[in-house]
């Protein structure tokens, strides 16, 4: 299939979830979706387009949280960027994990660094913050405020 | 029968990832394997919010010591991806050697570790010296053995001077004959056949749902390698070809590294011969608002970078996605069902930051120690020096 093929199929078959397309550059496509949607078009683009996952950038853009999974068709030199964007004060969504396995610890990490609650999700332990680290406090929010005196102390500032 | 957790990790002063194995076993068969990261944890991508965009090609060259070039690499291009531009030719081409040479001296290193964890300290010896020919060479053109501070967005930072080059070339054409007898050592050795081939298995099936990366996947049989499915720098523009083989072993696991060693001398050598003139910078002055991806090749797989600007000096946010992240959820598929003299090497053939395999502590279920990092390691230098015996060969 060729890049205008596949762009093309993606939008008659999301045509209702899709809020926004943007054809960047011949390599960068973004999409950005319904949040409820992401399951489907997910498993879509990896599962029936065989596309790779690279991975999901978090980002607290202070008005919503944005999640965006990128997807490598290879192929065809294309990204897709499928982009979320989720409310602030309660941002969660369903998991990817279940039906793809490469999300289960992109998920984590988005999970613990940015409070975003994956529903559904398998295991969401958490796997980089230390154990004393409180809960509640995400470093990649934007508001995010040094908690630890002692580090506080260390730096000197 | 009883189960036993063995708990690996977490630090290493060797390892640049310090990482977290909890095995349980039963007898000497391994039955489930968790694993936690973080235990280096520095923020970077946090800090890099901190930074203007110059000082974060810096900082970011900081994260890995051994493909340090890889995130400088992604990072720029990200950048680049942002105001849509191209960078000049030349600036190309020395990118690009500079980053095959990482990938030269990461694979040897691996190589050479490889051949520590089986007991081949001849391989290892061998692997690093040449290892340490590399590392001149890129000291010789960057000026460092190791964070070769060579990028800027929009080109490099540093020319390479013509008279350099025939030295270069003449180190690279030295190495080869020493390589091609390690690769053959290595892989025509019927002991290291026993201890490696048909190990820690990652079937093709797997490898696609895991999204894994680099040699990890090649070895299972996926052609996927961002420098052909994505070209960037000059790999469209000379001769090379993707090492693929079927098995997914630790075997195959070897043979694609050590074939990728020789493309990589093949890609530098062809770079450097046709090294184009011209300038080497753009001269990028301001990075607009937007949002761009910059993703590459690194020695264990794509380095995957996205950057998002404001319009100011520094990144609104900057993410890192380093290709061991996805490689280490594999071993929840590898090391199941292999034995534990055979788990340092399956754990070790991802090409994670090794060393943790040096620090696993052997405990029953009362606490007391059976045996450490050490004894593992002699576990599985052991069992080399059985099937030695066996076949003969001592």
């Amino acid at each position: 299939m060729t890049r205008e093929e596949i762009l093309a199929r993606i939008r008659t078959r999301f045509g209702e979830d899709i809020i926004d397309f943007f054809d960047k550059s011949p390599k960068r496509v973004y999409i950005e979706i319904r949040p409820e949607a992401i399951v489907r078009v997910g498993t879509y683009i990896f599962s029936d387009l065989g596309a790779r996952f690279n991975t999901a950038s978090g980002v607290d853009s202070r008005t919503s949280i944005e999640i965006l999974y990128h997807f490598t068709l290879e192929d065809i030199n294309l990204l897709i960027s499928i982009r979320v964007k989720l409310d602030r004060s309660q941002p969660e969504i369903d998991s990817l994990s279940p039906c793809l396995e490469a999300a289960n610890w992109v998920e984590r990490e988005m999970h613990e660094l940015l409070g975003i609650d994956f529903r559904g999700h398998p295991d969401l332990r958490r796997l980089l913050l230390p154990d004393q680290w409180p809960e509640g406090v995400y470093p990649l929010r934007q508001d995010y405020q040094e908690w630890d005196e002692e580090a506080v102390r260390d730096r000197g500032v | 029968m009883k189960e036993t957790i063995i708990p690996i990790g977490p630090y290493h002063p060797l390892q640049e990832e310090p990482e977290f194995f909890t095995l349980t076993v039963e007898g000497e068969r391994v039955v489930d394997i968790d694993v936690r990261v973080g235990y280096n944890h520095r923020g970077i991508e946090k800090l890099s919010e901190m930074k203007t965009f110059d000082q974060s090609t810096f900082v970011i060259e900081r994260i890995c010591g051994i493909c340090s070039t890889s995130h400088p690499f992604a990072y720029t291009r990200a950048l680049e991806d942002i105001i849509s531009m191209g960078v000049p030719r030349r600036a190309r081409y020395i990118r690009t050697i500079i980053a095959e040479g990482e990938r030269i001296h990461s694979h040897l290193l691996w190589l050479g570790l490889a051949g520590h964890f089986l007991g081949y300290k001849t391989v290892y010896m061998w692997a690093w010296k040449l290892r340490e020919e590399i590392l001149d060479v890129m000291e010789m053109l960057s000026g460092n053995r190791n964070n070769y501070a060579m990028f800027k967005p929009g080109g490099v930072r540093r020319d390479i001077k013509a008279a350099d080059l025939p030295v270069a070339l003449g180190k690279l054409d030295s190495i080869i004959p020493t390589l091609e007898m390690l690769r053959k050592a290595v892989l025509e050795d019927p002991v290291l056949h026993a201890r490696t081939q048909g190990i820690g298995v990652l079937s093709k099936q797997d490898a696609i749902d895991f999204s894994a990366l680099g040699p990890t996947a090649r070895a299972s049989g996926v052609a996927r390698d961002v420098r052909k499915d994505c070209p960037y720098g000059a790999y469209d523009e000379v001769e090379w070809d993707m090492i693929v083989t079927a098995n997914g072993d630790v075997f195959d696991k070897l043979v694609v590294r050590i074939g990728e060693v020789f493309e990589s001398v093949r890609i530098m050598k062809a770079c450097l011969l046709n090294l184009p003139r011209g300038e080497i910078d753009a001269g990028i002055a301001d990075i607009p608002p937007g949002e761009g991806i910059g993703h590459i090749e690194a020695p264990r797989g794509e380095t995957f970078h996205y950057v998002r600007s404001d319009g100011t000096n520094r990144p609104v946010r900057h993410k890192v996605r380093a290709p061991t992240f996805m490689n280490l959820p594999t071993f929840k598929t590898t090391v199941k069902g292999a034995t534990l003299s055979d788990a340092t090497i399956i754990l070790a053939a991802i090409d994670p930051c090794y060393c943790c395999t040096e620090r696993m502590a052997v405990r029953d279920p009362e606490g007391r120690t059976l045996g450490d990092g050490y004894d593992l390691i002699r576990l599985s230098q052991e069992k080399t020096a059985r099937i030695k015996r066996k076949m003969g060969n001592k």
